[in-house]
């Protein structure tokens, strides 16, 4: 009889852990060709697909970069939350509140100068999805409710809020009975730079920005200290009520700014659809980079290639559900790989006999 | 194998947690449960009542039933994990008294344990472990506990805890006044409990495991709010303050909690983040100072003789020995005029438990009123100036611990007052 035994691994290097992340990536573009195979395409015909398909041209590579905004944003937002333990899957709500929000600065001063004008859109859209997600965090302070379920289902009503406003009272009327809202004025729409819209400058500096905030400051020290353990960091004299709204506010409030870029820079006016569901996209990204801010770009780009390339992939004929199940594969592979890399697993003969 | 942290289902009773998960077919037959156990009891000498709900029995009721759930499967190879931890002097008598029963019997017995005195008296053999290797079997007869010592740490090391002498403090340094507390359900889990602790002494706190040490010590740190009662710094009162409150009076008491890896230190951290879990504030301005946190670190490092591959390892990963001494360390440091330790040495190696007593002997010499509570009566008969026995959250008495013998220490722990005397 042979015996499978799962043991703790001491110690692992940094470089034997990313060893096996990456092994973990190849394995699971291996499976996924395997997979293709199957289905009848030929595997090294479709990756190329993925790459030409979200970065051969330049509005290709465009519309890749402009998921990458968002979802690196919304991804900084939750990461924050995550590091503390808070689990806020309400991305999508404070996406939307968000753009809510940069929406009334936008049509209440449609006139006023862009350079002002828009980083009031931002500070709208930050307050706005900071207090929506303050909303759940107040409940748990107050009546310990489940974050995870109220931010889950504050995202619902965050959404039909907006089906509202589209279907009642913002009701474009020049828009001859479509359920649209008015375009932004022309003050409230992001400069492109480079060819692409100034959101990839204001991603950049944000990333940069967490890095430094989760780092190097004394908040980030004091999330990480809550999120490991509560008790302890009672114990050190923390005020964890305090902590727990400043990381839930910056949470949310990064997710409203998503929402601002993408309201401002792609819709030019804000949808109930607008999100096309990356604020729990946002959830796995997050968690695949490890809630580290650098990483959390890296993962953004690559999920956005193949959320990019599924479009094209289904116009020429293979179903988009190839990309997501190449998805699928890569998250179950890496989250696997970490199992690898805390436990080591050995497969042996059992040696020793029942005691005669 | 009988766990150092029972394995019960706490509102079932006696005679159900025994037959758990054995039961042949879907029904049974309480009598017939009701019979086996009393033949078991009988004949290992044992006393569990069948029909005694768990919530309701003491700890070393509760150790007879984790015993009994092996036997009645019928083993006769049995393990003990610090079986000892939790008992008083007169209840691991009669452990003991059970456990040779069953040698006799022919059971095999396996017993973990750190406290010298009892390896000697129940084993025949001994082996001794050391970082996961077997360093040697011996026959106790023919050994000593220094010899046993030295195989366990691989060196000389004296057993000798020493008790300097030092001049107290002319007025207490932290006086607890009638402090009462009750638990949710409304039961006093302290109870008027007063004492008074001078700069340079060290006062041990004697007690069954859940007699209210935990919540005496959350109480003095500013955890835990108190119902009533009275706890003075150097005369000023600093009870319900927040932790922070606390720190920021100027007060400093430092705390080593019994649950090192739970509330003491940051699990998942490296050193240098947990040597500044309580001194990251110091410096202005929102960020961290990360030279100084790497400078003590390194130096509580050096200090303590922590062994750690770098400063920048996680704490989790360290060896208990060492995870304490990262603890203490940075406590230390912060020059505490009041240490209140609990469990300090739980879990450690002889030698590793010497160094801390040492450590905690260095603080009183400087003056440090120190709170000690501890579990091995040995070492607090040794290591105290006084001693405050309680039981169920009261204090029973604070007495000499040279004038008390360990059995008198124990009736105390079960509640009995000395003036009582005889039971």
């Amino acid at each position: 009889m042979s015996h499978i035994q799962i043991s703790r691994r001491a110690n692992t290097s940094r470089l034997a852990e990313n060893f096996v992340r990456i092994g973990a990536i190849v394995a699971s573009l291996l499976l996924a060709g395997v997979v293709m195979l199957f289905m009848g395409y030929n595997p090294i015909d479709i990756f190329g697909k993925i790459i030409t398909s979200s970065l051969s041209t330049f509005s290709r590579f465009t519309e890749t970069v402009n998921k990458t905004i968002m979802l690196t944003t919304l991804s900084l937002g939750i990461a924050v939350a995550f590091r503390m333990k808070f689990w806020n899957i309400g991305a999508e709500g404070q996406f939307y509140m968000g753009a809510f929000g940069a929406a009334l600065a936008a049509f209440g001063f449609p006139e006023l100068h862009p350079a002002l004008l828009l980083p009031l859109m931002a500070l709208f859209a930050f307050v706005f999805g900071g207090l929506w997600a303050m909303i759940p965090a107040l409940l748990k302070a107050k009546f310990s409710t489940s974050e995870t379920l109220v931010t889950l289902m504050m995202n619902y009503i965050a959404v039909s809020f907006i089906s509202y406003l589209q279907y009642g009272p913002w009701k474009d009327p020049a828009s001859l009975g479509a359920a649209k809202i008015a375009r932004f004025s022309d003050n409230a729409i992001l400069p492109k730079v480079f060819g692409i819209h100034a959101g990839w400058i204001i991603m950049l500096a944000l990333v940069v920005i967490m890095t430094i905030v989760l780092k190097y400051t004394k908040l980030g020290y004091q999330i990480d200290v809550l999120g490991e353990s509560e008790t302890t960091a009672r114990y050190a004299g923390m005020n964890t009520l305090k902590i727990m709204f400043a990381a839930v506010m910056l949470s949310g409030g990064l997710c409203g700014l998503a929402g601002f870029m993408q309201a401002s820079a792609i819709e030019k006016s804000i949808t109930d659809s607008m999100s096309g569901g990356l604020g729990f996209t946002a959830v796995i990204t997050a968690w695949l980079a490890k809630l580290k801010p650098p990483v959390i770009v890296v993962v953004s780009f690559a999920f956005s290639m193949l959320l990019q390339s599924g479009k094209s992939l289904q116009v020429i004929g293979i179903p988009s559900s190839i990309t997501e199940i190449l998805q699928g594969v890569i998250i179950f592979f890496v989250l696997g790989s970490e199992f690898l890399i805390n436990y080591k697993v050995s497969f042996r003969r059992n040696a020793v006999k029942e005691a005669e | 194998m009988v766990h150092q942290h029972f394995k019960l289902v706490d509102v079932m009773t006696a005679a159900e947690n025994i037959v758990i998960g054995q039961e042949k077919g879907v029904f049974t037959s309480k009598k017939r449960m009701a019979q086996e156990i009393s033949a078991l009891n009988e004949k290992y000498g044992l006393k569990i009542i069948p029909d005694k709900k768990i919530y309701n029995m003491s700890v070393s009721e509760k150790q007879s039933v984790e015993i009994m759930k092996i036997l009645y499967r019928g083993a006769d190879v049995l393990i003990l994990d610090e079986p000892t931890a939790v008992l008083t002097p007169q209840e691991i008598t009669a452990l003991f008294d059970i456990l040779r029963r069953m040698k006799e019997q022919g059971c095999s017995i396996i017993i973990i344990t750190h406290k010298m005195a009892e390896v000697m008296d129940i084993s025949d053999r001994v082996t001794v472990l050391r970082k996961g290797e077997s360093i040697a079997t011996v026959v106790t007869k023919e050994t000593t506990p220094k010899q046993l010592t030295e195989m366990m740490v691989g060196g000389s090391v004296s057993l000798e805890i020493e008790r300097p002498k030092v001049t107290l403090s002319e007025k207490p340094l932290l006086s607890v006044k009638n402090l009462t507390k009750r638990d949710y359900e409304g039961v006093n889990v302290l109870n008027d409990v007063s004492f008074d602790i001078y700069g340079g002494e060290i006062l041990g706190v004697a007690g069954i495991a859940g007699s209210g040490q935990k919540e005496l010590c959350e109480i003095i740190a500013g955890l835990d709010k108190a119902n009533g009662g009275e706890i003075t710094f150097d005369g000023d009162s600093i009870l319900g303050l927040s932790p922070r409150a606390i720190l920021k009076k100027g007060i400093s008491m430092s705390f080593v909690p019994e649950d090192r890896l739970g509330m003491g230190l940051v699990a998942g951290m490296s050193v240098t983040n947990n040597v500044i879990l309580k001194s990251y504030n110091r410096n202005r301005g929102p960020f961290l100072d990360r030279k100084f946190a790497k400078s003590l670190a390194e130096q509580i490092v050096s200090d303590f003789d922590i062994s750690t591959p770098s400063v920048n390892h996680e704490v989790k990963k360290l060896s208990g020995g060492n995870i304490q001494k990262v603890l203490l360390g940075r406590e230390i440091w912060l020059a505490p005029r009041v240490l209140i330790t609990a469990y300090p040495v739980r879990g450690l190696d002889i030698g590793a438990s010497y160094n801390i007593y040492r450590v905690i002997n260095e603080q009183k010499k400087k003056g440090v009123a120190v709170l000690f509570i501890g579990e091995d009566l040995d070492v607090l008969k040794s290591i105290s100036d006084r001693l405050m026995v309680i039981h169920s959250g009261e204090v029973i008495d604070i007495v000499d611990p040279e004038e008390v013998t360990k059995e008198d220490i124990g009736l105390m722990m079960l509640g009995h007052h000395r003036e009582e005397g005889a039971v």
